[in-house]
Parts: structure tokens; C-alpha cells; sequence
């Protein structure tokens, strides 16, 4: 994974299987973000405020798909994600560490006895 | 010190680059010289505190365990204050013991003293209460103190050191700088001959197939898989999503959406080296290479851990910023937050923020944090330990009985 930055982008991609960027400052809806991504410069138009350190989508995401930064599955989408949308918890959902979704849990939600 | 020691000493000085330290009787090297007061169980607090107070460069380690505790929670707590005690960087050890805890502390001073260090110990019940405890552990303190006095520093090879790697206060920007410059100064340090330890088991879930890739042996990767197993089926058992207390809430308000997210961002840190080997929390660091201590990413448990298991340094990348040091180990905070680092310059060690607008590349950051650990091997004072952050915390394994 190559970390070097160049100067003047205003969103970073990790990977170029990433569907998500990192925002570099704090960028305001409508803006048109220069992104960098295996070398190459993207834009996309914001369609809302991300603050610096959030993550925007440079693609559109479909409902219930992987999303990817640093090459690997950061989570899954709940909702269908426009490019240029704020990618954030509440609109995808982390797919580790789920206690709350496991079978364990779930069979304790319907009050015990089924398989999941 | 032994004169075999001091050949060693003299031995190790002709080969590669040093820094000035303590050489230790049991061959171990230091970095700092403390003497140490260790309650051996929560009801010595007040009596260790006090000596400490008495004999200012003297460090009490308070805590909340020692009593009510059973089997490998009781051999836990046994463990860290042991490893505490045995931390090169301790010169001395002062072990107070109330009388009838479940921590030993004749095997405790045992323990610490087969380093060769001197150890000293006694309990509150036989010296006759707080007030003429506190008199009989501030003398036995002094004399320990004047001893340590009488020690030189000596050249020691860069590749005795031992480093923990560990990030607390995460944003998105440690992930994309703090991480990373800290991973080239850990390549750089085992490049020397010395060692890395990584912990934080919790935060490396959605990451770990990465790091299992780089596992020396189908055993070591198979064992590094079964921690994180144990860990994620102990959150699956209290039917609770980690969202919210790991990703903390402040992770999320720096951009950090999930786990796997933040666990991605965290594996850098540790460079690209072989993983040698799984440790269990506290237990001795072998020397040379990078090894995975099973631990908690609670900072302060794993930190302590960490000094427990030998280390001589911990490297701490923060992006919304921490004050945490140690009890016996420099804590090297290091930030790749502009904001954070301008805001929190009390607290923050080395700034590598402007790898963001691409002023800093990654080698030159890796270079400004692996300076910035030999001079602190060398004696030059963190932030963390002129502030006084003595933070010790032990892991629990077990209910309080």
C-alpha cells in the first residue's frame, strides 16, 4: 500500500478497488473534489458537507454491497450510496464483531430454540 | 555490576550503533533507572503512594487488583506486576504487601529478583499500620534509591531494543499517516536486530487475514486466527455490536465507520516484518523481530502489558489525542492530526501531519519517528513522562469473588 500523498488533492484513495475516498480538509456540498487514485485524478461533486478525515463515495454503492478502502472490506452498504454521498455509520454497517446479529443472540431475541 | 557484565557491556558497544543505558546483571539493558513501589494488592495503595511522595524519581503503581481474585485472573495480576517489576528500565523494587491478599508477595520479590536487581518487601499488618509502614518503606526506598545512585550509563547497541507499537484515539488521519511512519520506524528498528511487539486484539478484526499472510509459520498465523476468534465469540456472547465502544465514539467522529475500518488503519503501524510469534499478554518478549501480544486495545491495559512484557518503549499514535504515558516505559506520542498536534503540543511527541498535504513523505516520516525513539532511548524525556503520566492498568480475565 503506497501512503505517499501529493500535493494539492482534496480526497485520498487508498486503493484503487476503494469505493470510497478520504476527505483531506473539510469539503462543502456542490463542491467538485479532486481525487487521486492509482496515479490517476477523479472528480466527483459533493452532495453534501464532508469534514476532514470522513470518507465520501466515488461511486454509486448498491444496497447490501462490501464497501472497500485500503483494498479490503471495511463494511457493508444498508442503503444505496450516490457517488459523492458521506459514507459514514449511518449508511453502512460493520460486518465483525456483531454480537447483536449473532445466533446466539438472535435465538435470545425470539426467545430461544431456533437455529440461524 | 558483574565484570561479566561489563564485558558485555563493553562487548555489545563494538557492534553497530548505541545509545547510553543501564546494563543490567541478568545481561537485560535499561533505559531509564526507577526505583518502583508495588502494592501487591489494592489496600497498599495508600501506604505505596505515600513512600513515593517521600522520595520524589521514586513511581508507584497503584491498582484495583490483588485480592478476591482466582486461577489465571489471580496468575494474571501475579504476572503484570511481576513483569513490571522485571522491566529492565526498573532499577530497584519496593514491594508492599497488606498481609493476607492472594497476591504472594514472597514469590512476587522472588520473581523480580532473579533479574539480580535488589528487592525489598514487607506488609502493612507487620509493621504496625499505615503510619510506621509508610516510615519503614520510605527508609528501605532510600537505601534502594542511593543504590541505584551508584549506576553508570553505558553504550548499548541499538538492537537490545524492545518497542511496543500501539494507537489509541484513532481518526481517519491515523490510518493514512501516524500508522504508517510509525510502521517504517518499526521496519527500521527490526532492520537493526531489535524488536517490535504489536498488540490490540480487538483492533485487528477485518484485518487479520492481512496480517496472518505475513505469519512466519502455519502455526503462528493458526494461532494469531484463534485469539481473534476468542475475542470476536466473547462480544458474540454479551450480544452486543462493538460499534459504539470499539469503534469509540470519538473514532466515529473522526470518520472511522467500523472495525474492520479502524483495524485496517491500525496494522500498519507495525511495518512489514514477519510476525515471529503470538505472546500472551505480559509474558516475556523474545529478542529480535516483530511478535503479536494477544491484549485488549484498552490503551492503558495494553500499554502496561506491553511494559510487562519487557518492552523498554512504547510508540502511541493518536489522532484526537491522548495524554497516556506509563509507570516505567516513555510513551512516544505521535499524531499525524495537524489540529490535534497544535492543539494538544502539551501532550504530542513528533508531528507527522504534513504527510496529508504531501509536504512529508512516508520514509522522511518514518526517520523523524525513529530519531525521535533512539534520543529517547538515549534519555531525552517524553511529554508523557515530564507531565508525570504513570498510567498502569491490569487486564482482568475473571469476576471478583
Amino acid at each position: 500500500m503506497d501512503h505517499s500523498l501529493s500535493a494539492g488533492a482534496d480526497a485520498i484513495i487508498m486503493d484503487p478497488r476503494d469505493h470510497v475516498a478520504t476527505a483531506l480538509r473539510d469539503l462543502v456540498a456542490g463542491e467538485s473534489v479532486r481525487y487521486q487514485s492509482a496515479g490517476e485524478t477523479g472528480t466527483v461533486v459533493l452532495l453534501e458537507a464532508i469534514a476532514f478525515g470522513h470518507k465520501l463515495a466515488i461511486t454509486e454503492i448498491p444496497v447490501g454491497a462490501d464497501v472497500r478502502k485500503y483494498g479490503e472490506v471495511i463494511g457493508r452498504s444498508t442503503v444505496v450510496i450516490e457517488a459523492g454521498r458521506h459514507v459514514h455509520v449511518h449508511n453502512i454497517e460493520g460486518i465483525r464483531g456483531r454480537g447483536d446479529q449473532s445466533s446466539t443472540a438472535a435465538a435470545a431475541a425470539k426467545g430461544g430454540g431456533g437455529t440461524v | 555490576m558483574t565484570d561479566q557484565a561489563h564485558q558485555q557491556a563493553d562487548q555489545q558497544a563494538q557492534h553497530g550503533p548505541t545509545f547510553m543505558g543501564y546494563q543490567r546483571e541478568n545481561g537485560d539493558v535499561g533505559i531509564r533507572n526507577h526505583l518502583l513501589i508495588i502494592p501487591t494488592v489494592i489496600c497498599s495503595n495508600q501506604v505505596s503512594n505515600r513512600i513515593a511522595q517521600l522520595l520524589p524519581g521514586a513511581i508507584a503503581i497503584p491498582h484495583q487488583h490483588g485480592c478476591s481474585q482466582i486461577g489465571a485472573d489471580k496468575d494474571r495480576t501475579f504476572d503484570v506486576l511481576a513483569g513490571t517489576g522485571t522491566n529492565p528500565n526498573v532499577g530497584a523494587v519496593l514491594i508492599i504487601s497488606l498481609g493476607c491478599e492472594v497476591v504472594d508477595p514472597q514469590a512476587l520479590a522472588d520473581t523480580i529478583r532473579v533479574t539480580g536487581k535488589p528487592v525489598e518487601w514487607f506488609d502493612i499488618q507487620s509493621a504496625g499500620g499505615s503510619i510506621k509502614a509508610i516510615e519503614h518503606g520510605a527508609r528501605l526506598a532510600r537505601e534502594l534509591q542511593a543504590k541505584l545512585q551508584q549506576q553508570v550509563k553505558v553504550p548499548i547497541p541499538l538492537s537490545r531494543l524492545k518497542v511496543g507499537v500501539k494507537c489509541g484515539g484513532s481518526d481517519a488521519t491515523s490510518g493514512l499517516a501516524s500508522n504508517p511512519a510509525l510502521g517504517a520506524a518499526a521496519d527500521a528498528l527490526v532492520r537493526e536486530g531489535g524488536t517490535i511487539v504489536i498488540g490490540e486484539t480487538t483492533e485487528i478484526i477485518g484485518a487479520e487475514h492481512v496480517l496472518a499472510e505475513r505469519c512466519a509459520e502455519p502455526a503462528i498465523e493458526e494461532r494469531l486466527y484463534s485469539i481473534v476468534d476468542r475475542f470476536e465469540r466473547e462480544v458474540e456472547r454479551m450480544g452486543a455490536d462493538m460499534r459504539g465502544g470499539n469503534p469509540s465514539p470519538g473514532n466515529i467522529a473522526g470518520g472511522l465507520s467500523t472495525i474492520e475500518e479502524k483495524s485496517l488503519g491500525c496494522i500498519s503501524k507495525c511495518g512489514t516484518s514477519p510476525i515471529l510469534g503470538v505472546i500472551e499478554y505480559a509474558q516475556q518478549l523474545p529478542e529480535g523481530g516483530l511478535y503479536f501480544m494477544d491484549s485488549p486495545g484498552n490503551d492503558i491495559e495494553c500499554v502496561s502489558g506491553m511494559a510487562a512484557s519487557g518492552a523498554h518503549i512504547v510508540c502511541f499514535t493518536t489522532g484526537r489525542g491522548t495524554p497516556t504515558g506509563a509507570a516505567v516505559i516513555p510513551v512516544i506520542k505521535i499524531t499525524g492530526n495537524g489540529r490535534t498536534f497544535q492543539l494538544m503540543e502539551d501532550n504530542m511527541d513528533v508531528d507527522v501531519s504534513h504527510m496529508l498535504d504531501g509536504s512529508l513523505g512516508l520514509d522522511a516520516a518514518g526517520e523523524r519517528v525513529w530519531q525521535e525513539i533512539i534520543e529517547v532511548a538515549d534519555g531525552k524525556l517524553t511529554k508523557a513522562e515530564i507531565l508525570g503520566h504513570q498510567e498502569f492498568s491490569i487486564n482482568r480475565i475473571g469476576p471478583s469473588l
